[in-house]
Order: structure tokens, then sequence, then C-alpha cells
């Protein structure tokens, strides 16, 4: 979806501001916001978060924190996953309490473990590349409303596969539960003039695309 | 007034809307038997214990003492860095992006905030922030200048953008003058930033 959440290249931001000793969490909310959303019921995968987060007016993505874009997140991916229902989120801001309906996918003995196998989303099949390095490819231009992860400023744009990654999921129908479509991922090497013009600063971006958002040149 | 919180007052009893949001999700999944409230605790102890840059400090010092390691942290990283002792979660499939006299490298995540867990812990939030995020691609010389980086005109900047589930750890060059230097003392002068590319490595 073309949403705040796409932003290279946008204007207005101002300059980048680092916060002196700063802490790994700032207050007992934001550990929870991440743990939370770590130890979920895993009904849901990567894709499928992001979009929740992402799909939301750019006004609210723009004055959300991080950890706030992930409770808010976990909020919807729950209801959306008929795991609780929004009356249930409500009442339990009341402090009212429930009964018990689940196991726990993740206990506390096998968190150390889980963390340390993480969850690759790179597939073991063998499918065909589309393109190999150092071809010219063009990033499709396209506009899905649902989630994408070829940002808006390449689409249209030329530029030079740099390398093949492999085989991962593919996000598009991943998000929307239509598969994994496995296909090959490249780092797409994208002249900054390519991108940015006479304004450019020269030098590269390299742009992680999947075949299905490239075309031959 | 949910929104009129004051961050500096942590002993009051007025939770904020936020905090009021989590802990209601936190009971309610404790409670209802989905999510187990020990492992919240462990994995909050995991992600700042277990994780963090000096992770990858220990990484970048020994590929610049050990040539064959390095070698093999350029083709194969994840393998090389699972054998310091760092993988997982968000550094499944790492690329290693080594800097040179004629290359500097930059990592961005523009559509979140992706970012090398493993060796480099959780990000700070400049790097989740929108200036970092819309300028480091569009005018990475700039971004650079933010952080006190000028890098002369002949350097090459190549910006990585973190689309996909690859995650990006940028070697940088070994400062001048640390020849006899131990790997560890190496260690203690790589800077997380000097690894996300928006700084360079300097010897005090």
């Amino acid at each position: 979806m073309n949403g705040a959440h796409d932003m290279g290249g946008a204007h207005g931001f101002g300059p980048v501001v680092q916060e002196e000793n700063e802490p790994i969490f700032h207050g007992e909310w934001e550990k929870l916001a991440l743990a939370l959303n770590l130890a979920g019921p895993g009904t849901w995968n990567i894709d499928m978060s992001r979009f929740a987060r992402e799909n939301t007016p750019p006004s609210n993505y723009l004055s959300r924190s991080y950890y706030e874009m992930w409770a808010e997140g976990l909020e919807t991916l729950i209801v959306e996953h008929d795991l609780v229902t929004v009356d249930e989120l409500e009442a339990a801001r009341r402090g009212e309490t429930f009964e018990p309906v689940a196991e726990p996918r993740l206990t506390s003995d096998r968190v150390e473990s889980a963390m340390r196998r993480g969850g690759s989303t790179r597939v073991d099949e063998a499918v065909a590349p589309l393109f190999e390095a150092g071809q010219r490819v063009r990033a499709r231009v396209d506009a899905p409303a649902t989630h994408t992860r070829c940002p808006q400023y390449v689409r249209g744009r030329v530029g030079v596969i740099d390398r093949d990654h492999g085989v991962f999921v593919y996000p598009d129908t991943n998000a929307l539960g239509e598969g994994p479509k496995p296909q090959h991922v490249y780092a797409v090497r994208f002249e900054a003039e390519e991108l940015w013009g006479p304004r450019s600063q020269g030098g590269a971006v390299y742009v992680d695309l999947w075949d299905d958002y490239l075309e031959a040149v | 007034m949910a929104h009129d919180h004051d961050h500096e007052h942590a002993e009051s009893s007025e939770l904020t809307d936020i905090e009021l949001r989590v802990r209601a999700l936190e009971s309610l999944l404790t409670q209802k038997g989905y999510v187990d409230a020990a492992a919240l605790d462990a994995l909050v102890q995991y992600h700042e214990e277990k994780i963090g840059p000096r992770n990858g400090a220990q990484v970048i010092a020994k590929a610049w003492t050990d040539p064959t390691y390095k070698e093999w942290l350029l083709s194969e990283p994840t393998a090389a860095i699972a054998s310091v002792g760092f993988e997982g979660r968000q550094g499944e499939d790492m690329v290693v992006l080594e800097n040179t006299d004629e290359v500097h490298n930059m990592v961005v995540c523009t559509l979140c905030s992706c970012y090398p867990w493993p060796v480099l812990g959780l990000p700070p939030v400049w790097y989740k922030s929108a200036p970092y995020r819309s300028r480091a691609v569009s005018e990475p010389r700039s971004v650079l200048s933010e952080f006190g980086t000028e890098l002369d005109d002949s350097i090459e900047v190549r910006v990585w953008d973190s689309t996909a589930e690859l995650r990006y750890l940028v070697l940088p060059l070994r400062p001048e003058g640390t020849d006899d230097w131990t790997e560890e003392q190496l260690a203690e002068i790589v800077t997380r930033n000097s690894m996300i590319g928006t700084e360079v490595v300097v010897a005090p």
C-alpha cells in the first residue's frame, strides 16, 4: 500500500536526532509491547503483522512511536484472527478478567531456543530465477492497496541486479494469507541519479526486490 | 486527558493511554492463555542481555584480526556469525558489507525498521525515525554529516534498503595505528553506528 510507512525520499521530517545514552526501552510498557508481540499465539506471519502496523491513516502512523505501533498492530491482529473481540479489548481496559481458552505457544523455558532459532523466510525449493547478476531490470509500476515491499521510490526505475539472495516467501501474497509464492530475491543497484535526478548526492541505493516486482529492460 | 501526560512523572499512579492499552493487552492475552506471563519476562531479559552491539563488535574485531574468518564472514555471513554465538530472530539471513577506501556502506529500512538484532540488538529510536528512513536513501551524505561523518567525494556511498528478509551488517574500515591491538582492544572501539554505516571507526 502507498502508506505513510513508505518513507524513502520524503521531505519535511527534519534532521536525524540521536538520543544520548539511549536506554534499550523507554519504560516498562515498551518492554511489554515487544514481548507480547514475540510471545504471541503465532497464527499470523511477519507480513501480516507488518501490514497490520502500516495499514492505518497516515496521520496515525506518523504520530505514533515504534512500540505504540507494535501494540496497536497486535490489537488489530488478535481481533482479525478471532482470538479476542473488540468488546473484550475494551473490557480488559476496564480491568475485567477472563477465563483461559488456550495454551501458550511459547513458554518461558523455550524462549532462548526460540529466539536463537528465529524464523527464516528463506524457502528450500528449487525455483528458477527470472534474472541474473549484471542484468538490467526495471521495478514494475504498480500500486497495490495491500502489503508490498517494493518501495514507491524505485517503481518504474531501472537498476542492475547486484546479486541473487536465493528463494524467499513473497510478502504480497503471504500478507493476505494467499500462500508463500516462493521466488528469488535480488539486491538491485539503482544509481542515485536514476532515483533522484540532478539533485542526487551520488552513489547508489541497493534495494532487495522479488522476481514479481521486476521486469527485464 | 489521555494525551496530556508527562513522561517525567514515572512515579505517578496515573497511567498514560498507551500504558493502559498495553497492560490491558497483557491481562487479556495471559488470562485467556494465549501468552505465558513468565515468557514475557524471559523475552525482555533475552533482548536486554543476550543481544546488542557488543556482539557485532566482537564479530568485526575478529574479522579485522583473522583474514580466514573475514573471508568466511563475507562469503557465508550467517554461519560465520553463528560460529561466534550470535544467531536467530532478525538475523536469520545475514549479509556483511565491507567498507573499503573506495566504498562506504550504510544501512536503512525505509519501509519499517528491519535491523540485525542478534549482532546489534534492538534498533535505536533514530534508526526507526522518519528523518532517517526518508533521507538515508535520497541524501545520504547530508545524513552522514549529521552523524559527524564527512567522507571524501571520491568515496562511493552505497545505501542498502532492507526491504526483504536479509539483514545487513557493515564491516567498517579498521582504523590506522591499530596494527598491534588485540582483538579485545579492537572490539572496544567498534561502535553500533559504525556497523550501521552512519559513522566510521576512529582510534582514540
